[in-house]
């Protein structure tokens, strides 16, 4: 069997095994529409304002919502023991544990993206923004199901881990932040977002190549 | 040559020669840190000149940029050591890569309120989102992260790894972020305010204070370094014949 073979059956079983459970699956969805109405609710519902806040209150939403699903990655092949069959077995563990954030990213980071117009309406966000929103979501929310990968391969061990987890990778997550609003903000101001987003795209291609080998590394560490 | 030197690096992995070493190398950093100190307080406190733009409260300097460097410096030597402890599973490397994190830590944080002191009554507010300031927020966030793991996990020595590995992606991640936060800041919000863009090059007179404090916190932090890995050793060897006989003197 080639790699690539390996890595579509591997991300087939784990979408079955998601779509088993279809229920958990929308909760990040849910979440992230919660957290965008709460923002009204506290700040006023004034659409200026709100327009004002709308990039950076999506991304922030993104970023909580991407790192309370990051358990869903390893956790349940680590209770069941099937990461130790993968230990075991030929294919490197980076490449699984690459199967892996793909299929992370196609359940958690994907429905993002495709929600971004709805909480761009919630949050009137002005129309220019809406096309950039999309692009900077695509493009950034991969690498933070990346870098999340390491930190919960270095928690996976830890019984209550979660809020050490967000510890570990908030402060990791704030150059996408920085760059994904700034990409929504350019557009708005009427400039191009080709900058902000190609560093996005440097951030994902530099993630793709480094996070994997880093999380099979911290993976062997915390369950070693 | 090379060839003890290699030699000395290995024995110094073992950790009943670190404890001896370190033993013997504490004193001598002792005494320095204690001239240094002194001698630094006084150059700083009293033989500098007062600055004619801001009074006598750039004399805060003197502690702040030394602990601003402390934290930096140190955060590099806990991810040099923790990819030592990684490679070549060095138990001392690892205690080295761990005791670093909350000295560091203590360093960042020390930053972080003599900078927001300083702000006060130069800036008029106790914090502005300035890009210095973010990254040192986030590299003081970066060091709890590295103990929060170390603590979190009950192996010790899977955690010190674990905790190493953290700090070999923080590294990596450091120049990323430090740079991103100074991209945001010149978008947000320009020139309200300049950090040392009105100051000129340092006067020597008042360079020589903050040099000699900067030797007085390299010698606190091998101080303080030391006496946590010694005390790391005396805890995870304490089975080991070495320490039962020294403990029983």
């Amino acid at each position: 069997m080639n790699l690539l073979h390996i890595l579509w059956s591997l991300i087939q079983r784990d979408l079955r095994l998601a779509w088993r459970s279809r229920g958990e699956l929308l909760n990040p969805v849910f979440f992230l529409i919660l957290v965008i109405a709460l923002f009204p609710l506290g700040v006023g519902p004034e659409g200026k304002l709100l327009a004002r806040i709308a990039s950076g209150t999506v991304w922030v939403a993104a970023l909580l919502a991407t790192m309370l699903s990051l358990d869903l990655i390893f956790r349940s092949d680590v209770e069941d023991g099937s990461m130790e069959q993968m230990f075991v077995s030929q294919t490197p563990l980076s490449w699984i544990v690459l199967g892996k954030v793909i299929t992370h990213w196609l359940v958690t980071g994907l429905p993002l993206v495709l929600l971004a117009p709805l909480l761009a309406i919630l949050m009137h966000l002005p129309q220019p923004g809406l096309w950039a929103l999309i692009q900077s979501l695509a493009l950034g929310t991969p690498v933070l199901s990346l870098i999340g990968s390491v930190g919960v391969a270095l928690t996976v061990g830890i019984r209550k881990g979660g809020m050490l987890l967000s510890l570990l990778v908030l402060p990791l997550y704030v150059p996408v932040l920085i760059f994904g609003t700034a990409a929504v903000e350019n557009a708005i101001a009427g400039m191009s977002p080709a900058g902000p987003l190609l560093i996005l795209a440097a951030m994902l291609l530099f993630a793709l190549t480094l996070a994997p080998l880093t999380a099979a590394w911290a993976l062997k560490v915390s369950l070693s | 040559m090379w060839k003890t030197l290699k030699r000395w690096f290995h024995q110094l992995g073992s950790p009943r020669t670190f404890y001896r070493f370190s033993g013997a190398l504490i004193p001598w950093l002792f005494v320095a840190m204690v001239i240094t100190l002194a001698w630094g307080l006084y150059q700083s406190l009293l033989v500098a000149p007062t600055d004619y733009q801001q009074g006598e409260s750039y004399r805060i300097l003197y502690v702040h940029v030394p602990s601003a460097w402390m934290g930096l410096f140190i955060y590099v030597l806990m991810a040099v050591s923790g990819l030592i402890a990684l490679v070549w599973r060095m138990k001392v490397a690892e205690m080295v890569a761990i005791a670093c994190a909350p000295i560091g830590a203590a360093y960042t944080f020390v930053t972080l309120v003599t900078g927001s002191l300083w702000g006060k009554p130069m800036w008029g507010t106790w914090w502005e989102w300035d890009a210095r300031l973010t990254s040192e927020l986030f590299l003081l966030f970066l060091y709890l992260g590295v103990m929060g793991l170390y603590a979190a996990i009950e192996d010790r020595r899977k955690a010190a790894r674990a905790a190493a590995l953290l700090a070999l992606v923080g590294v990596v991640n450091l120049p990323i972020i430090h740079y991103s936060v100074v991209w945001w800041n010149t978008l947000h919000q320009g020139a309200t305010v300049k950090l040392f863009s009105g100051e000129s090059h340092m006067h020597p007179s008042m360079l020589k204070a903050l040099l000699i404090m900067t030797a007085a916190t390299k010698f606190h932090f091998g101080v303080a370094l030391l006496q946590s890995v010694r005390a790391r050793i005396l805890q995870q060897e304490s089975k080991a014949s070495w320490v039962q006989e020294l403990v029983d003197d």
